[in-house]
Formats: C-alpha cells, structure tokens, sequence
C-alpha cells in the first residue's frame, strides 16, 4: 500500500501508458498474424492471377473451330471441351447416384436411429475413412469395382471405364456427405423433435415431416458440397477411367474417358514435354480456369444453404 | 472540458424528470464532497454514457468514488451496472462494438485518453467476475501468471502465500498448491479469483456479482473478506441482492432502466448516489424507495 | 389396423437408412481387405526391401524408398510452413481481427480456398513454385523438385488448417480470457498461456488431418511435375537432394497402378497397405484425441 501512494503521488498519463517494450511486442506479434491470415488473399490472387494469364493468351490465341471437334487430343491441338466437360458430368452423376442415398442414408441412420454407442464408433470410422487417399480409390476402382461391379452389369464394358470410375468417386464423396448431412440434421433443435413425438408422431413420421425438412437447406448444402468434391476428383479418374493422352467425344459410360480433372493430369505427367508445345501449356490452365469457376459457383452456392440453416436456428 | 458545459448539455438529452436535481450538483465532484473531506477521490466519473453499436446501454452517468471504501452499484436486471462497472478497468474495450463518451478520471488521468493502455489500467485495477472463472491450471499457476506477465520481480512462493492468505484461502489450499483450481469448491474458486486479483497488488478490485454463484456460507465469507481488505484497497461491488449492498458498502448507487418506448430498448440511469446508510433509511429519491423496500425491481 | 402400416412403413425406413450405412462401410472394408490381401505377397517376403528399394522395371526387386522419401519431405513441408501460418492465421482472425468488411473477405476467402479442387493449386504451384521461382526450388532439375511439391502442398492445406485451427479456437469459453485480461495481461499473453493450451487437442487434431490430406495428394505433384524415372539418387535425406527431380508415395501408386506387367498389382497394392497405414493412422490418433477431448468438456 505505501508503494501505492507514493505511486499516485506522481501520477499522471505517463503511469498508464504501460511498458514500452510489452506495448511495441504485442503490435509486432499482432502484426505477425495479420500477415499470416492476408496470406490467404495472396495465395487467391495468385490463383486467379496465374489462371487468368494463360486462359487468356489460350482463348485468343486457339483456332476457335479446334474448341468443338471430335475430342480432346491436346498434343495434336484439338480441344474439344466438350468432351472433357461431359466427361466431368457423367462421373459427377454416377457418383451423386452413388453417394447421395448412401451418404444421406447414414447421415439420417446416424443422427436420428443409432444408439449413442453405435454412433461413437460408426462416426469416428467414417471420419477416418474420409481420409483414404485418392490414388487408393483409383487403383480400388481398377482392380475391384470394374470388373466385380461393372464388367457385371455390363460384360461389354472395357476394364478403363467411366462407370467405374465415377462409382470410385462416389465412394470417396460418400463419407463426406454423411459428415456434412449428419451435422445439418443435428443442428435442428431438439425441441422440435420433441414437439413432433408429443403430438404423438412416429419416429418415421417424425424424421421424414419434420426433421429432414428442417435440415433441408443443410442437406442440399451437403449434396453440393458433394459434387464439388466430385468434380474436382482427379486421381480415381485418371488412374481407372485409363484414357491418357486423349480422348474421343462419347457419352459411353462403359468406355474409356477423360475428365476435365484427368486431362490436365494427363498432361502433366510429362512436365517437360508440357513446358515446349505450343498452346498445350496453355490449354492446361484453360481447363484449370473452368474447373475453378465451376467449383466456386458451387461452393459458394452451398455456402449460402449452410448459412441459411444458421441463421435459422 | 467544464463540468458546466457538460450539464447544460446532459439535462438537455433526456426527459428531465429522470435526472433528479440533486444529480446536477454532483456532476462536479470536486465541490461538493458526498463523504467526508479525509476522503480522496479514486474515480471521477463524468457525464458517462456506453453505446453498444447505436444502442445506449447507459447515459449520463456522474458519481465520484473514494479511497477505501466498499462502493456497491444496485438496481434491476439490464440497468447497465455490470456495464459501467467494466468501464472502470476497461474491460468493455473487448466488446468490439462498446463506444464510450463522457469521461472517468482515474487519480485525475482520463481513463479513455488514447495514450492509455488498457493492460495497465486492469493491472491496477482488477476484476472478480460473476462465475468463478480460475484458469484450468494449478493453485499456484493461478495466482503467479498475473505478476509474470506484469513482470514483478521477486519470489513467487511468497506472492502465492500473501495472496492466498489475504484472500483467506491460504489454509485450506496450502497443501495442494499444485493441484488444479478446478478442483475446489465454487467459494473456494471464487476466493481462489479474490486472490489471484491481489497477486498483482492493484489498487481498485472491481466486482462482478462477485457472490451470484455462491451458496450462503460461500457468500458470508467473500463479504467477510471484502471487509477485510477493505482498509488496502478501494473495492466497487455490483449487486442484485441488496442486502448485500447494504451490509458491505459504505457508498451506494441505485440504478433503474428507462424502456425507450419506439425501440423497446433499455437505457441504464443513475437515480441516486449516497451514503449507504442513507440510501436504506432514507432515500431522496421515490424510485430507490420503491426498489430498497422492495415494491419495485 | 392403421398402427400395423406406420409400423411396416417405419420398419422399412430404418432398414433402408441401415442399409445405406451397412453398405458405405461394406465398400470401404472391401477395399482394405482387397488391398491388404493383394499387397500381402509382398508386404510377407520382402518388406524390408520393398520399404527401402529403388524404383525400377522389374517388380520383384523394386521398392518405395524414394516415394518414402519425397512423402517425408512433403510432410516436413507441410508441418514447417503450413502449421504455423494456418495456427498464426486463425488466431488473428478469432483473436485479433475486427469485425470488418475486411476480415469477412479473409473468412469467405479462405472457405472457398478450402473447396478448390487440389488440381487447381497444383497448377498454381507448376506456375510459382516450378517455373517462376524455378532459381530456388531447383534450377538443375526445372523446378520440378520436392520443395516445389511441399510448397505447393502446403498452400494446399493452408485453409483446412486455418478452419481446423479457428473452429478450436473459437471454443475456448469467453471467461478464460476474461480472467486473463482481468489480471492485465496482454492480449498475446492471455493467448498463449490460456486460449491456446485449451485449443491445443482441437487444433492438433486440425493440423494432423490436414497432414495426412497432404501425404495421401497425388494430382497436384503430377502437376508440379512428380516423376517415377531418371531419378538422380536413391532415398537421401540431405539437404541438396531437395533441389533434384523426385517422387512420393501416391505418384508411385499412380504410376504402378497404370502397368499392366504382372507383379506390379502386388506392388501397387503393398505401396498402398503402406501408404493407408500412415495416412489412416494420423487420421485415427487426431481423431481420437478429439473425441477425447470433446467429452471432456
């Protein structure tokens, strides 16, 4: 306390202007952080930037008639985008067949019938699961899916096939919908559950009236999310869908194909031969850039459903 | 700025059968000493008012606190008590959207001038919340990280004893200082936030409904501190029971919430300000009658 | 009557969702059960060699010790860059940030980061890292080397990290830092003794996860120009070794799974036995620990 009075004795703005050296570290270590989070605009721009740049000499630079021809055959400069693009669209629908009713199946399972000591293990093993990498799925898809599932149903149907790959895909999307779906039914609040039982509604009554209703916007979010991820899957595709180097326009499924995704890996996997030969370099990013936009609109899409069931409850 | 200059504008804002004529006088607190002259002002509190965004949590509020005293804050739910009192330490500075006009003076030093740093002003003026709030840590962590942080020399065992001890909780935890706080009871724990609060020797504890969480006996005993400490600190105390108010304090502020009727918010006025005493037997004003006798609130 | 039919119906209902959850994990337990047992010849004979051989034509002698190697390097990568901006990002945005236009544009930007496609940042990184900055990450082998690809791959889970790191952070309860202001701590004080101790399970489970997405990557290391011959050395670990052409471990799956000699089905599937043990396994501990940890508040 005498240290304290003597204190005041002297005291004046200066007291509180606290120590000088912990004042300047807390701006410095503050600022650090700032930079770290602005990071991830420059890494966007960057993105953008790159994209941009090369779609850009690519669009003014292509024989436009080479846009729409009988495929996409980049090293011989024939950039049907149709091709890969349906190509990206029938993968995509095979693998939303696949995963919406099981992913949303198990979301429903999970959140409304599963005892809490049936979901403390099934959740964490999906959760792990998510992680398989893609290359697994590919090879899974080739050697397993392909000739059990498809060669099955189609006996027509070559080993390096769409269908396969897009089932791969589905598999790999499968446990993320289940993820996302699960947590839009579980943010619906209790007390409408309890509401619907109270009237004396049955369970099913209940889930599919007013539970799946209510986490519509989430669910929908999760189905997008979905095909996002879709998409944007490369690596099932490129390793079980086998057409390398190129491909002709079909809307085979049973046939080799080729993906958006596929086809900028399949000109990757020579770097150097990419690096020299003429618009192919650029061609590259110009799938890259529409690949973008695509997965951003939806995203952004889905953003807006998730936001959605927030501001909800 | 003159006081003078601020009333002309205060009385002007609001409905003027809100703000008593007894207010106006202390709206220049070094004229009229509301206790006795040996008192020295800590805080001078001028024509304050908080904003949240653009609603007013609480508005013109003018009132002088003194050294060593217990000053309790009393009044209904959503008054802006709690409000003014983390204005002290600036503590408000963490709601992003909290704006404050009008001025606290600190031993003469605006508490809001921009060369001031908030850091300093809590480590002088400290705070007890309303909820226990130990840090997941031990007893003696607890208690040590305010002194390190503020860089006080010297030993720690012996910080930890004297605070323990001044917050009478130094028998009971002596043992197991190294154990978690989380493991003591809600007094203990309250006490335990007492403590850590002097380790860092401030001069002002301000609190939170320091008592709310507490069972009766938990409570009999933080009030027994408070008087006990009360000789070495100044101690602001907000409360809803008002027999609290009552048996700790020496100076007492009534406050009550105007409804604004187009947006159906709540404003926090001063009503009264007095000795506590006075405030029980014989309030100025009808509203604290109403609210101390229990008819209101 | 009518309560036997709403019976049935739900009877059938649950079946279904049971059925789509059974099969979800059917297909996933086929697939390890397939891998493991095609991979079992070799895993069975010869693991020590496979783990640390060269790639080369001849299946029964070739092995992953230079996929092991780039994967090591791309984790290091991943863990020296990546961790600490995306922790150092995601405390400013729940710490520091005000609540401005400018900071909702780094929320909304990094949430749509978090959804490109890994193609896509491969591209980025054949463009920065290999061709722009080819002068650092490697002149002699253009670019195309092991920090082109743990750079790239870095920025890749940069955004998963930030969310991770955010989202557990966001969950220390607002009294703990309360409770450090209160004592005068700084804001940088009170995060790192307080907000960050508590976040740490949540943020570690982040950070493993994003981890072991980076490990199991192949499409933007082909992009970035991955290669699976004329690779100058064996597995080395030194530091110049970082500036020649390399591989990981899902570009040897990739690479191997495209081979129709027999014997390369064996490899492939042991390459991806080893590949699944580690990536599964940090996804199982961060996992795990989470659990843990969630149920202990």
């Amino acid at each position: 306390m005498a240290q304290r009075l003597a204190d005041r004795d002297g005291f004046s703005l200066a007291s509180l202007a606290g120590e000088r050296r912990r004042v300047r570290k807390e701006a410095v270590i503050r600022a650090l952080f700032l930079a770290a989070a602005a990071l991830s605009i420059v890494i966007s721009s960057l993105i953008v930037f790159t994209l941009a740049r090369e779609t850009y000499t690519f669009v003014t630079q292509v024989d436009l008639s080479k846009l729409w021809s009988e495929g996409w055959f980049p090293r011989r400069a024939l950039y049907d985008v149709r091709t890969i693009f349906v190509g990206s669209v029938l993968v995509t629908l095979i693998a939303m067949v696949v995963a919406a009713p099981l992913g949303m199946g198990a979301a429903v399972y999970l959140s409304e019938y599963a005892k809490p000591r049936v979901r403390r293990v099934v959740k964490p093993v999906l959760e792990i699961l998510a992680g398989i990498p893609s290359v697994v799925l590919g090879f899974f898809a080739l050697v397993w899916i392909s000739p059990e599932i498809v060669q099955r149903l189609n006996s027509e149907a070559a080993l390096f096939n769409l269908a396969a790959a897009g089932i791969g895909v589905g598999i790999l999307v499968t446990p993320l919908v289940a993820s996302v779906g699960e947590d839009a039914m579980r943010a619906v609040p209790k007390a409408l559950r309890e509401a619907s039982y109270g009237m004396g509604a049955r369970k099913v009554t209940t889930t599919i009236r007013v539970i799946i209703p209510a986490a519509v916007s989430g669910l929908v979010a999760a189905f997008i999310i979905g095909i996002s991820r879709a998409i944007g899957e490369t690596m099932v595709v490129a390793i079980a869908a086998g057409a390398s180097g190129g491909s002709l326009f079909s809307l085979n499924i049973f046939e080799r194909g080729q993906t958006m995704t596929a086809a900028m890996a399949s000109m990757a996997a020579g770097t150097d031969a990419v690096k020299g030969a003429g618009l192919t370099f650029q061609s590259l990013f110009f799938v890259g850039s529409l690949l973008f936009i695509i997965t951003l609109s939806l995203n952004l899409f889905a953003d807006r459903f998730v936001r959605r069931v927030r501001q909800r409850y | 700025m003159p006081p003078e200059a601020k009333t002309a504008q205060g009385s002007g804002s609001g409905s003027p059968s809100v703000v008593p004529t007894r207010l106006e006088i202390k709206r220049s607190p070094s004229d009229v000493p509301l206790s006795p002259p040996e008192d020295v002002p800590v805080f001078q509190v001028d024509d304050l008012s908080v904003y949240y965004g653009s609603f007013r949590a609480v508005r013109d509020v003018s009132m002088t606190v003194c050294e060593r005293q217990i000053t309790s804050l009393i009044g209904p739910s959503g008054c802006g008590k709690t409000t003014l009192l983390r204005c002290f330490n600036r503590m408000n500075d963490l709601v992003e959207i909290a704006r404050v006009a009008g001025k606290i003076l600190y031993h003469g030093v605006d508490l809001y001038h921009p060369d001031v740093n908030a850091v300093e002003v809590r480590r002088r003026i400290g705070m007890v919340f309303q909820k226990p709030n130990p840090f997941p840590k031990s007893i003696y962590d607890n208690i040590t990280f305010g002194p390190k942080v503020a860089g006080i020399k010297g030993n720690m065992d012996e910080i930890v004893e004297r605070s323990l001890r001044r917050a009478a909780l130094w028998d009971e935890v002596k043992d197991r200082l190294k154990e978690s706080a989380m493991g003591l009871s809600g007094g203990q724990q309250q006490r335990l936030c007492i403590a850590r609060a002097l380790a860092v020797d401030p001069e002002v504890i301000l609190m939170d409904e320091p008592c709310s969480a507490l069972d009766p006996i938990a409570t009999g005993r933080i009030e027994d501190l408070m008087e006990e400490i009360k000789s070495e600190y100044t101690i602001i105390i907000v409360t809803h029971n008002m027999q609290q108010a009552a048996r700790v304090s020496d100076m007492c502020a009534f406050f009550t919430a105007e409804v604004n009727e187009t947006s159906d918010t709540r404003t926090g006025v001063l009503v009264e300000y007095d000795k506590t005493e006075k405030m029980f037997s014989n309030p100025s004003d009808e509203r604290t009658e109403n609210y101390v006798t229990g008819r209101f609130g | 009557m009518q309560g036997r039919r709403f019976d049935a119906a739900g009877f059938v209902f649950r079946l279904l969702l049971l059925a789509a959850l059974f099969i979800t994990m059917l297909l996933l337990t086929i697939l390890i059960i397939d891998v493991v047992t095609s991979g079992w010849s070799v895993l069975s004979t010869r693991l020590g060699d496979f783990l640390t051989g060269k790639l080369g034509s001849i299946p029964a002698t070739s092995g992953i010790g230079q996929g092991l190697r780039g994967t090591f390097f791309i984790g290091l990568f991943v863990v020296v860059i990546a961790f600490p901006i995306g922790v150092g990002a995601a405390i400013y945005l729940e710490e520091y940030a005000p609540r401005s236009r400018f900071t909702r544009f780094i929320d909304v930007n990094i949430r749509n980061l978090a959804g490109v496609p890994s193609v896509v940042f491969g591209l980025l990184g054949f463009a920065i890292f290999v061709n722009a900055l080819e002068f650092i990450t490697g002149p002699r082998a253009n670019g195309a080397t092991v920090i082109s690809a743990g750079l790239t791959l870095a920025v890749l889970v940069l955004p998963i990290v930030i969310i991770t790191s955010a989202e557990a952070i966001r969950a220390v309860p607002e009294s703990l830092r309360e409770a450090g202001f209160g004592v005068g701590a700084t804001r940088w004080e009170v995060i790192r003794s307080h907000v960050l101790p508590y976040a740490g399970p949540g943020i570690l489970t982040g950070t493993v996860l994003s981890l072991a997405r980076a490990l199991g990557e192949a499409a933007p290391l082909i992009l970035v120009g991955a290669v699976t011959g004329f690779l100058t050395e064996g597995a080395r670990y030194s530091l110049e070794s970082l500036q020649e052409r390399f591989t990981a471990m899902p570009i040897v799956i990739y690479t191997w799974a495209g081979r129709p000699q027999p014997g390369f089905v064996e490899n492939t599937a042991a390459a991806i036995v080893v590949l699944l043990v580690v990536v599964l396994l940090a996804n199982t501990v961060a996992i795990l620990l989470r659990n843990k940890y969630e149920k202990r508040r």
